[in-house]
């Protein structure tokens, strides 16, 4: 009798957890919202504003797959994850995207079980020192007690790098940005390492951004991109689509300011004909309205647009655009055609 | 002679008496109950299993094996990153027991001292204690380690305003009291130095003999004997023997250097220009490397140094030539030469170099300095990270707290008639509380002791709130981010926290036993 209960059990499980894996676009279009992982606060690429909307690189990513799906670049529940509980976050389902500059790796791509659907920053990691301290170069950085977010690609790579070197470090782990900031100002730590992008951003924020240098070696890859899970393609595509839109708004030379004019009538270029939905049913195919991609610009702007408002050289953060400058510029960013 | 015995009519057993019958009631209701819980059980597991399989993940424990590839500040045992998942859950576990073992010592001594001072006659002093009580028992534990963690870092001064001057070493120049931590001196020993730790030890557990029958001839006689000075020589004059002999034997044990990439034997000077680097593998501990560095320092040859835990530790860094030079015995050079060169991988060349040394006394203090070149920090001694610090701290005087209020309530629950007793016999009040009332009270005390023991063991898993490395830290932190193995590093840290608390439980509850009243 206990024998057939427990395996009745075991079937009952078995049918619940099969229909919780449903699609998640329709999740998202029933529930009228987008759950959307982000960083705990870095200027720049995901941080509240001071009328407490989210708003940064990152964020953009969130807005963009919002309009799209929902019409709505309002529609996002911001839901902050730390480096740690970002991948629980979104493995469990708490969240839709995860958007919060994290690095496409094998083993989280393989291992882990997801899927980066592009890359929307290339990043490395660097090392920032106050000026004071007189270093010049990473390999002078012998002895140095480091501080590193936990949870990240990053702790692996300053081992690497250490050991590689033949030099000996002190790592003091931190949980959050906010935290290193304080260890690092005080001077409890010589180096702040993450990457050069994220250093840039928390950088913006002291008081004497002047006196910290950011060293010149950059020690690792870290294309940055947003992540879904593994298994459901279709929503894979719907938010690889929604940002490619945005590169390739750019290409096209589509902004948010004329985008209204261009998407009146069919142009000439039937790639961008084909962007706005004038031509085509891209938009139809993806289980989207065929102007999808002309509100993520109107509403958002394009991958140009983004970048110069939160991060780009006339921000606090002042980052180049370096190798994230389209293709056609030297740089590496560069949407597959839309066709 | 017959009894006769009247027996109870036998009646079938009918399904209906398991819910009608109070004999079989009870049960019924347990086994119903059981099975409940069993199935709920079935269903937690099966559900877990079927969404892990959907997701494509099988549950393993294959990680552990693999190479953790962090590193970790505070390590207790030798690591590297090049070490196991395993090995690096290893040191954050004892990471945590270290802990967990100084808070709930310095929370017994605060809150026994906080406890007996709430109950002072003195307004103040009494008063002052309630208002610690409070101010602990009801803020939060995690603000109280942050805070902690806060007022290290912004109060102490950092490694570089003791470069500069701005800040110098405390209590005879031995220790710093830096942002970083506390940097304090530590001993330097040769191999034998254990037998100083046995015959003091032996020293000490004689003096205790000594003291033992001094208060049995106090039993026996009412007089008791001076034990200060017999005392004072055995627990000196035979360690100082052992040491001056130990000193002795090591002030003639030469040491030298095999150096890499040399084949001629030069002088250290000549193999530190002809290397470029002259990195010294610096096993922890060792007084041969203290004589090592005071020897390079002497001839003002420029070298660097490279820590290892062990002396093995520094003889497998050597072999793969992440240090240039290592300190032997002169007695052993020639084998020891022999077995690195055929360990060697590269076929580097070995060297012993001209120069010998001898070890010194059998311990040396190392104190620690900040360094000259490179970044400010200090080299030498031992540290107390703040991060420890913060958590041992703010742990302490949190739990501290909650005890100081068990042992009032446990000296309160003594009749105010064992104090008069006692002090009618003329006892003053320091022995009432250490003879009558405290050995009485240690019987309430005990029981909600260990539970407090549990919680502050239990608390100490907010380490990585101030980036302490315990348990938490290694094996639910970094390694499951790195391996994505939520449930098995969960289930294996839960199960951990379970055996440490149980055995707290476990070994408490024996000392309960033994301190509680015996009634006959």
């Amino acid at each position: 009798m206990k024998k057939s209960v427990f395996f009745s059990a075991l079937t009952v499980a078995g049918l619940a957890a099969t229909a919780s894996a449903a699609a998640t676009l329709d999740d998202v279009k029933a529930r009228g919202t987008l759950n959307c992982g982000v960083a705990t606060g870095v200027p720049g690429f995901a941080a509240p504003n001071a009328s407490g909307e989210w708003e940064g690189f990152d964020v953009a990513v969130c807005r963009a797959v919002a309009t799209a799906v929902l019409g709505d670049p309002m529609a996002v529940e911001f839901v902050p994850t730390t480096g740690k509980t970002r991948f629980t976050a979104l493995a469990s389902g708490e969240i839709d995207v995860l958007a919060r500059n994290t690095t496409w790796t094998f083993s989280r791509d393989v291992d882990l079980k997801f899927t980066f659907i592009g890359v929307n920053y290339y990043d490395g990691q660097g090392f920032m020192v106050p000026k004071e301290l007189g270093v010049s170069s990473a390999k002078e950085l012998d002895g140095a007690t480091v501080c590193i977010q936990t949870g990240t690609t990053t702790e692996l790579n300053l081992a690497d790098f250490f050991r590689v070197n033949n030099l000996s470090y002190e790592p003091v782990p931190i949980e959050t940005n906010s935290e290193a900031q304080q260890q690092y100002l005080a001077g409890a730590c010589d180096v702040y390492t993450t990457d050069a992008s994220g250093l840039a951003a928390t950088r913006s924020t002291f008081e004497n951004a002047a006196d910290h240098v950011i060293l010149p070696e950059i020690i690792s890859k870290e294309p940055l991109g947003p992540l879904v899970r593994h298994g459901d393609d279709e929503w894979g595509d719907v938010v690889r689509w929604s940002f490619y839109a945005m590169v390739a708004a750019e290409e096209y030379g589509v902004t948010s300011a004329n985008v209204g004019e261009m998407s009146a009538t069919a142009g000439d270029n039937p790639e961008v004909n084909r962007l706005l939905g004038t031509e085509g049913n891209l938009g139809e195919m993806l289980g989207l309205d065929a102007d999808f991609a002309k509100k993520i610009i109107e509403n958002v702007g394009n991958y140009g647009e983004v970048f110069a408002a939160n991060i780009g050289e006339s921000t606090p953060i002042g980052l180049a655009r370096g190798l994230n400058a389209q293709y056609t510029e030297g740089g590496l960013i560069y949407a597959p055609p839309f066709r | 002679m017959a009894t006769t015995v009247s027996e109870p009519p036998k009646a079938g057993f009918r399904l209906s008496m398991l819910i009608y019958d109070t004999r079989y009631r009870s049960m019924t209701i347990q086994v119903v109950a059981l099975i409940g819980f069993l199935i709920l059980i079935g269903f937690l597991v099966s559900n877990t299993i079927q969404n892990l399989n959907e997701l494509g993940k099988d549950v393993s424990f294959d990680f552990l094996e693999e190479p953790a590839g962090y590193d970790i500040n505070q390590t207790l045992l030798d690591y590297n990153n090049q070490h196991s998942h395993l090995r690096a859950a290893v040191i954050g576990l004892l990471n945590t027991l270290l802990v967990a073992f100084l808070g709930c010592i310095t929370a017994t001594i605060i809150g026994v001292i906080v406890g007996v001072a709430r109950l002072s006659n003195n307004w103040l002093v009494a008063r002052l204690m309630t208002i610690y009580v409070e101010m602990f028992r009801n803020v939060p534990v995690l603000l109280w380690i942050v805070f902690a963690m806060a007022i290290l870092i912004e109060t102490l001064p950092s490694p570089r305003d003791f470069k500069s001057g701005e800040a110098t070493m405390s209590l005879f120049g031995s220790t710093a009291f830096a942002n970083q931590g506390i940097f304090i001196p530590r001993l330097m020993a040769t191999p034998y130095a254990w037998l100083l730790l046995l015959v003091f030890l032996v020293c000490v557990a004689a003096v205790i003999y000594i003291r033992k029958r001094a208060l049995k001839v106090q039993a026996n006689t009412g007089r008791l004997p001076k034990t200060g000075l017999i005392s004072l020589v055995t627990l000196v004059v035979p360690v100082c023997v052992v040491f001056l002999g130990l000193s002795a034997l090591s002030r003639s044990n030469t040491q030298v250097m095999i150096a890499a990439g040399l084949d001629q034997p030069v002088t250290a000077a000549v193999a530190a220009e002809e290397l470029g680097s002259f990195d010294l593998c610096y096993p922890s501990g060792s007084a041969s490397s203290l004589a090592a560095r005071q020897f390079l320092e002497a001839a003002e040859i420029k070298y660097r140094r490279q820590d290892y835990f062990s002396k093995d530790a520094a003889r497998r860094n050597f072999i793969r030539g992440r240090c240039d030079v290592l300190v032997v015995d002169q007695s052993s050079a020639s084998a020891t030469l022999a077995a690195l060169s055929e360990e060697m991988r590269d076929g580097t060349k070995l060297t012993v170099l001209a120069d010998d040394f001898s070890e010194g006394n059998a311990v040396r203090v190392e104190y620690p300095r900040i360094t000259e070149t490179g970044i400010p920090r200090f080299e030498g001694g031992t540290v107390l990270r703040n991060s420890l610090l913060a958590l041992w701290l703010a742990l302490s005087l949190y739990t501290a707290a909650f005890i100081a209020e068990i042992v009032r309530a446990g000296i309160l629950a003594i009749s105010a008639g064992q104090t008069e007793a006692a002090s009618a016999l003329g006892l003053r009040p320091k022995r009432i509380m250490s003879l009558v009332v405290l050995p009485q009270a240690l019987r309430v005390i005990i029981p909600p002791l260990i539970s407090q023991y549990l919680n502050l063991t239990k608390n100490s898993s907010l380490a990585i709130a101030v980036g302490y490395m315990d348990l938490t830290g290694t094996l639910m932190g970094i390694t499951l981010n790195q391996t994505g193995k939520e449930l098995e590093t969960l289930m294996i840290g839960m199960l951990i926290y379970l055996l440490i608390s149980l055995s707290i439980s476990a070994g408490m509850n024996w000392y309960n036993n033994r301190v509680k009243l015996v009634e006959r």
